[in-house]
């Protein structure tokens, strides 16, 4: 095993492990991007650019946009629900 | 349980896999030993038999091209799913009424929701992308059977254009092109290409998959015989089924700027 191949794999680690602790959805999503993006380098380095391709579009592109787009709607959710309350309290002539 | 009683079940469950982890990995062959023939075989072989000098592809399209169709139809049928689960429901598609309208008005106009409109920077670096883009994706999908690529990494490119047209803001411009009708024929052409290339085999030789076509000069862009079709019909049916996913996602956050346009 080369320098370059134990390089690879302990950034992988560390960047897997720092997704796992990251708290914040919206971050872990970005630190996900860039996981999947090591995770590309790892393959490429271990001889399979076939496979580093494919983990370059799909885990570092369009995995993370689609949790990205599933928190925007659950967010938009939580908004419509919030914006219906205060309507109806209004109508009800509640002080709120 | 408790949060305590949770540490606790979750280090005793790490330390179990640990060890047989380290029990697992001490029975692997030492890096770099290759001990299955298969490989080696078809590294001597594929350059010959089939005139392609990406072996993957030879694997992928060729020798194991069944498994290829079982695993364009897992992507279809997934992406079908999706589509289904986040199709509009009845609720969402009806012509707003006077008291949703005010309640989706005030909702646009709310200070946190309102997107920030693209940067001319953003604007100018994304629709600079998306020809070469275009034309990178297509590179990928017909070089497959020559360099690392094929229909499948080509036609995940190929499905980012549309979404670059998106965050450029050019919410029109990516409602023309991702027009669903267009998509989804674009996808079943994929999937339809592969069974019917794949047939070819079955008449003229009787073995479905066989490569019946002429292989051309190694090296050239025409060489392999049905590698290079079954490439395109992989990376259409691929880049449809992405654009189709991205689409749906898109509505459902999207859905008010989407819904009010068509209630029109």
């Amino acid at each position: 095993m080369q320098v370059l191949h134990i390089l690879i794999l302990s950034l992988v680690g560390v960047c897997g492990t720092a997704v796992v602790l990251t708290r914040d959805p919206r971050s872990q999503v970005i630190g996900l991007s860039f996981f999947g993006l090591v995770l590309a380098c790892m393959f490429f380095v271990f001889q399979a650019p076939d496979v580093a391709l494919s983990q370059i579009v799909i885990g570092a592109v369009a995995l993370p946009l689609m949790f990205m787009l599933t928190m925007a709607r659950i967010r938009r959710n939580i908004e419509e629900q919030a914006a219906r309350k205060r309507q109806q309290q209004t109508k009800g002539g509640k002080v709120v | 349980m408790n949060p305590r009683f949770r540490r606790y079940f979750f280090l005793i469950s790490c330390a179990a896999f640990l060890g047989l982890f380290v029990w697992a990995l001490h029975d692997l062959p030492p890096f770099g030993n290759y001990r299955g023939p298969y490989g080696d075989i078809l590294n001597h072989v594929a350059v010959y038999e089939r005139h392609v000098t990406d072996v993957v592809t030879a694997v992928n399209f060729d020798y194991r091209g069944f498994d290829t169709l079982g695993e364009e139809s897992i992507l279809f049928m997934s992406v079908i799913g999706t589509a289904l689960l986040l199709r509009p429901q009845k609720k969402e598609t009806e012509a707003p009424d006077e008291e949703e309208k005010k309640l989706q008005h005030a909702m646009d106009e709310s200070e946190r929701r309102r997107a920030p409109a693209a940067s001319d920077a953003v604007r100018v670096l994304t629709l600079a992308l998306t020809g070469p883009l275009i034309v990178f994706g297509w590179y990928v999908i017909t070089h497959g059977q020559l360099t690392p690529g094929g229909g499948f990494q080509g036609g995940v490119i190929l499905a980012t254009p549309p979404l670059l047209v998106y965050i450029a803001g050019e919410l029109e411009t990516f409602k023309r092109i991702t027009r669903q009708e267009f998509v989804e024929a674009v996808e079943a052409a994929g999937i339809f290409g592969f069974v019917l290339i794949g047939s070819l085999g079955l008449f003229a030789r009787g073995a479905f998959m066989q490569n019946v076509l002429p292989l051309g000069e190694t090296g050239s862009i025409l060489s392999g015989g049905t590698i290079p079709l079954l490439n395109i019909a992989t990376g259409l049916a691929v880049s449809g089924g992405f654009v189709q996913l991205i689409y749906v996602f898109l509505e459902q956050t999207l859905e008010v700027k989407l819904r009010v346009r068509k209630a029109k």
